[in-house]
């Protein structure tokens, strides 16, 4: 059944794409018929692709053997599951209570003129998406920001230039 | 049986060991509101409306879910529990819709009912809504405004029928219980079986209404307006009226439609009789020609029921050469009232209007399809669910309760026993066995009362082997011939068969597919019901009994049919396979192999 499907899409993919498809698979193999895999297969898959578009999320049904409403309502579900295209690294501006009074919002604002995308989106040249976190646990740091696992402490709008530029 | 006893309310109480403590509840008397939960079908904890007090406990427990425990003492009436379901009822209120004065389900709404038990008189919470619309395909309506996020649908979706089409998507205030990406229901692999709209205890999954569609038609003197009731629909109406599941209305159901105005009132069971000729020469034929060296395809499937049908060809599109040929009963019918009938007539096929009142949502699908017309005019024009049917007679000031019991028109309105069964799990199967086993070898089928023990009742599959001995001469090719069948209803029971013979392990040659667990009796048309086992268990032998009662029990003694055929020609010859037989679409599990749809836009 899922063969049918398959050698339909298969030939629309591109190498470098078929190379990840396959690395995917070989992580559903490691996992399936283990009880709520379906989780730690998307994490992987966006690992590996990115970001789980719906053509994706389809190829992840099939294999699982789980119905599409089901995967996509798993990824709808958790914030950190994406399925737009992300940067190359992410940014997220905490606005926790402390980073907030402390200039959290003024970030994300400046951010959003320097990268010229809002809150969310990802920039142009896929360098960053840009989000925001609610607390990072990190409040005697406040404003803090990550880029990817990176905490930076103490940021002013004139440190922005500084910390992108190491990315 | 091992027992607990525990308190409830004051009163020493004894259950059974392992019952939840609404069931504890139960068993003693004494009634917990419950919203979300069905018995038999969910059982989810999602609406905590059935919340009590459990001393020793910290929060209110969940009484459809927890189980209770010897020496509990448990408050289901406290100041505090009656508090907390008012609140929580009163929150699902400020998401809900509550145009409920024009909602379909007003007076007929759990919810609504929900709020009177509960004492709910004001509306505290006026709060934020969500902006969702209506999604209406051709069988069913979405009204997402109404929905209260219970999941008695997923329930029934994903683990009954297996079809996984809804499900929770989304978080939070945010959610809604949707196919994947939030598709039109139209769009997906949908079997449009109408099993959600069973269960839904409000407006919001409801069959797309026939209704004005059919008055409109009733009140144009330029239509010859014909109806006819599938089998199941006489053990369902019934229960419209307040009578209890499983209480046969056949005389007082064709008296009604004679009342609501239809210038004949026929009867889908006669294409039942009609439907068997051809199938089972069909499936005869098959057979001759497999084992003659043809190229004939092995196992044959019924194609009766078209929620089987969308999803044999959304999930084995290259399998669609297994599904009999015939158009579904009052398919037939409707082609031929549109031909032969409206000939005798002697009136065009488009001045004929033709309704079927159908225990299902799929046959509203089945007459949308492109496949279904003849001489262009669609085979049929409207299909009413029985609930509809119970809406109409009512809303037409009709007396059911009180109506004399009156017979079919003749000439297309008698049938026989066989036909009554086509309604349930096996019976299909049963009146074809009836028919072919006596054409073939001159004797009646050997099994007590005509019944095929091995296929009648509610098991997921069921499996038979009916051995051909001492053959008419004709026939002498099958002497000796196994003929091996199998019967499921429900789309999990199906997919597990036809994977079967997808892997080419199928060890059958016919099988009879029902899309809805048991049958038609219970299909996604007929009346809601607070316990569906009685109620399918009653109907089940309801039908079984109209069968019993018939003096002629095989289709191919009905003498009305006969007739037919003399003016018509042979079963599946030239006529038949023009107006009676169709062909399949391969679709795809996720509609990729054809541009159609069946949304309706609002």
């Amino acid at each position: 059944m899922s063969e049918y499907k398959e050698e339909c899409r298969c030939c629309e993919r591109s190498s470098e794409d078929q190379a990840k498809y396959d690395q995917i698979a070989q992580v559903i193999d490691t996992y399936r018929d283990k009880e709520g895999c379906l989780i730690m297969v998307l994490h992987a898959a966006q690992q590996i692709y990115g970001y789980l578009p719906l053509e994706l999320q389809r190829f992840i049904a099939d294999q699982l053997g789980l119905p599409l409403s089901e995967v996509y309502g798993v990824v709808s579900f958790y914030s950190f599951f994406s399925t737009t295209e992300r940067g190359a690294h992410t940014l997220r501006v905490c606005l926790g209570t402390a980073c907030y009074v402390r200039g959290g919002k003024k970030l994300v604002e400046a951010l959003e003129e320097k990268l010229q995308v809002k809150v969310g989106g990802t920039t142009a040249d896929k360098r960053f998406t840009f989000e925001i976190a609610r607390c990072i646990g990190a409040c005697g740091l406040a404003p803090a920001l990550m880029i990817d696992d990176d905490v930076f402490k103490q940021v002013s709008p004139a440190k922005l230039d500084g910390l992108l530029a190491q990315y | 049986m091992a027992t607990i006893q525990l308190t409830i309310n004051g009163k020493a109480c004894e259950a059974p060991k392992g019952s939840t403590i609404l069931k504890a509840a139960q068993a003693n008397g004494i009634r917990i509101p419950t919203l979300c939960y069905l018995d038999k079908v969910h059982q989810f904890g999602a609406c905590r409306i059935c919340v009590v007090e459990v001393e020793g406990a910290r929060n209110l427990q969940a009484s459809c879910m927890v189980e209770a425990q010897d020496g509990m003492v448990i408050h289901t009436n406290s100041k505090r529990v009656r508090d907390a379901r008012k609140v929580l009822y009163q929150l699902l209120l400020s998401d809900h819709n509550q145009d409920c004065l024009a909602c379909s389900r007003n007076q007929d709404c759990e919810l609504q009912a929900l709020g009177r038990e509960l004492g709910v008189t004001e509306n505290r919470f006026a709060g934020e809504k969500n902006e969702v619309g209506i999604d209406a395909c051709v069988s069913f309506t979405r009204d997402l405004s109404k929905c209260i996020l219970c999941r008695r649908c997923v329930s029934v979706c994903n683990r009954i029928q297996e079809t996984g089409i809804l499900n929770a998507q989304n978080r939070g205030f945010a959610t809604v219980i949707s196919p994947a990406e939030n598709l039109p229901i139209g769009t997906v692999a949908c079997a449009m079986c109408g099993q959600c709209t069973v269960v839904c205890p409000v407006g919001a999954l409801k069959e797309t209404s026939h209704q004005e569609r059919v008055w409109d038609a009733l009140n144009d003197p330029n239509k010859r307006v014909i109806v006819q009731p599938a089998p199941a629909v006489r053990v369902g109406i019934g229960e419209c009226f307040g009578l209890p599941a499983g209480t046969s209305q056949t005389g007082r159901l064709a008296a009604a439609l004679r009342r609501l105005g239809f210038d004949d009132v026929f009867d889908t069971n006669w294409a039942a009789d009609l439907t068997i000729m051809e199938e089972g020469t069909e499936f005869l034929g098959r057979v001759k020609s497999a084992l003659t060296g043809g190229d004939a395809v092995l196992p044959m499937f019924t194609s009766c029921s078209p929620g089987w049908i969308k999803f044999c060809e959304h999930h084995f599109p290259t399998e669609l050469d297994h599904l009999s040929s015939c158009k579904s009963p009052h398919m037939m019918f409707g082609a031929v009232l549109k031909s032969y009938y409206a000939k005798k007539l002697g009136k065009k096929p488009e001045d004929i209007y033709v309704v079927s009142v159908m225990p299902c949502t799929a046959k509203k699908l089945e007459i949308a399809r492109p496949e279904m017309t003849n001489d262009g005019v669609p085979n049929v024009d409207a299909v009413l669910t029985v609930r509809e049917l119970g809406d109409m007679i009512k809303s037409a000031g009709i007396d059911f309760l009180n109506l004399p019991e009156e017979q079919f028109d003749a000439p297309l309105g008698m049938s026989t026993g066989a036909a009554d069964i086509f309604g349930l799990t096996g019976g299909v199967m049963e009146a074809a066995l009836r028919t072919v086993y006596e054409i073939i070898t001159g004797r009646e089928l050997p099994f007590p009362d005509l019944h095929v023990t091995p296929i009648v009742g509610l098991k997921q599959v069921k499996e038979a082997t009916i051995k051909l001995e001492n053959v008419r001469p004709e026939w002498s090719i099958l002497e000796g011939f196994e003929v091996r069948i199998a019967v499921t209803s429900g789309l999990a029971g199906a997919r597990k068969l036809m994977e079967q013979v997808e892997k080419g392990e199928s060890p059958y040659h016919f099988i009879e597919v029902m899309g809805c667990p048991g049958g038609c009796i219970t299909g996604g048309g007929q009346p809601r019901t607070a316990d569906i086992e009685v109620t399918r268990q009653k109907r089940m032998e309801a039908l079984y009994k109209e069968d019993e009662g018939k003096k002629l029990r095989k289709s191919h003694e009905n003498p009305e049919l006969l007739a037919f055929y003399k003016e018509w020609g042979e079963p599946c010859g030239h006529a038949s396979h023009e107006y009676l037989h169709t062909h399949y679409v391969p679709r795809g599990v996720y509609n990729e192999l054809t541009d159609e749809t069946f949304v309706i836009e609002a």
